[in-house]
């Protein structure tokens, strides 16, 4: 099997790259590339994202073929994504960071800044929070209900049909911090931050 | 809710740890890249290496530990010392670090502050206060602590949010090794001020100085490297610690 982890200078990325490989040992190819032809034939692709989720959306944009070749993917041919933080903050028809950003449209809705209750909450959001797991997901496969995960962002996803949120995390409100849309998954949190539990949730993943 | 984290740090020199935890079943007590796989395994939280390697043809030793470190450890990974440039900051996220810390560079030149937090994301930006009381205001001290800038911290804290860093480690130069505790009214000043998380820094020697940075300074997370060498704390008990006393902690 190849998992492919799309490389488009979305920043940094070796955390993520390092524990998919770590997951994945021997059995299963890990491919780090922007590479058209191979993100179409792998098997499953991984859509990383630090930064803003402009700088994130211009990035993909600025790879001639790359938003096309992931929609064929993820949309047409219902083949496993998963996004992770902005990454999944991009299935969004739009993004509020910086400026009015149109993002992937994968699952309605939008993208923007957490409310700080006039400073009352610190921005970014980061750090250990537990998750609240709202609706069974593949990729929660023996994960407990209020486990900690590792979280870094001042946005947060608010997607139009709730259906599609697996889990929240509390911090000034409920954020959206999982969801599953058929084939499509997305965490604002980092698996590959979250020691074991994370690299769980990675091989979850893997193993869809 | 989120929990307040526990960041030990490793002061690295020329790729070796200068104090390190002293476990008799280390096979190399100075090996950065173990010790810091008994914290995250421990429980911490993130991991902070700082680097005080002086002399520039062993600078590049740090690299090799970073990326060594991030193929063990899934836990955050904080690189600091001697960081000057975007090309510093490019080359420790590329060897895995997931946040780096900027201290004399940021005094001396903000724009990188500004320029790296563009470029790399607010969320892996660190700018490191070393700050000393004089009269009634914290100054800014560069170069490991030898050179007082006159800056006056509090300003210099809200400087550095507005140019977008992610969070502000914040370290007393007066509590630095002394083990008697963080200063409380520097730390509960300047996360008072800013609305960006504070990381504490400088001082701890027992378990309820961890307890005061977050209670008494308001601080997000706690720092701290000697009582975590020699074994005499380990990172699970200062969390029981911690919880013991009411303070969210992951366990």
């Amino acid at each position: 099997m190849n998992v492919t982890i799309v490389d488009y200078n979305s920043g940094n990325i070796s955390s993520v790259i390092n524990s998919f490989k770590e997951v994945a040992k021997d059995k299963v190819n890990i491919e780090v590339t922007s590479d058209l032809n191979k993100i179409k034939s792998s098997d499953k692709v991984v859509l990383p994202g630090q930064g803003s989720f402009k700088s994130c959306v211009d990035a993909l944009s600025n790879i001639s073929g790359l938003v096309d070749t992931l929609n064929e993917f993820a949309i047409n041919n219902k083949k496993p994504l998963l996004g992770i933080c902005v990454g999944l903050q991009m299935f969004a028809d739009v993004g509020f960071e910086e400026t009015e950003t149109k993002g992937l449209g994968w699952i309605s809705g939008k993208v923007s800044k957490i409310d700080n209750k006039n400073g009352k909450y610190k921005l970014p959001h980061i750090g250990w929070n537990q998750i609240n797991i709202i609706q069974e997901s593949k990729i929660f496969k023996d994960i407990e209900n209020n486990s900690h995960m590792y979280f870094v962002h001042s946005y947060e996803f608010v997607p139009e049909d709730k259906n599609v949120v697996s889990a929240t995390t509390d911090y000034s409100s409920n954020i959206v911090c999982s969801v599953e849309k058929e084939n499509i998954f997305g965490t604002q949190f980092h698996p590959e931050k979250s020691d074991k539990i994370g690299l769980k949730i990675i091989d979850n993943f893997i193993n869809l | 809710m989120l929990k307040n984290r526990i960041i030990p740090c490793l002061d690295v020199k020329n790729g070796r740890v200068v104090k390190g935890i002293n476990f008799v079943d280390l096979q190399d007590a100075g090996d950065p890249v173990e010790q810091a796989k008994i914290y995250s395994d421990g429980g911490a939280d993130e991991i902070c290496f700082l680097d005080i390697t002086a002399s520039n043809e062993n600078r590049d030793t740090i690299y090799d530990v970073v990326e060594k470190t991030s193929k063990k450890c899934f836990v955050p990974l904080t690189v600091g010392g001697g960081v000057r440039s975007i090309e510093d900051i490019n080359k420790l996220l590329n060897c895995g670090a997931d946040k780096v810390s900027i201290n004399t560079a940021a005094v001396q030149n903000p724009e990188v502050v500004e320029e790296s937090s563009k470029k790399f994301g607010s969320q892996c930006i660190v700018v490191a206060i070393d700050a000393k009381k004089n009269g009634d205001k914290w100054e800014i001290f560069t170069h490991g602590g030898r050179n007082n800038t006159g800056i006056d911290a509090i300003e210099f804290a809200k400087k550095m949010e507005a140019s977008g860093a992610g969070e502000l480690l914040v370290t007393s130069m007066d509590r630095d090794g002394t083990q008697v505790g963080y200063d409380i009214e520097l730390m509960a000043k300047i996360s008072s001020m800013i609305n960006i998380p504070v990381i504490a820094s400088g001082g701890v020697g027992n378990l309820d100085h961890l307890v005061d940075g977050i209670k008494l300074g308001n601080a997000s997370a706690v720092l701290a490297a000697s009582i975590f060498h020699y074994s005499k704390y380990s990172v699970k008990e200062a969390k029981e610690y911690l919880d013991s006393k009411g303070i969210p902690v992951r366990i």
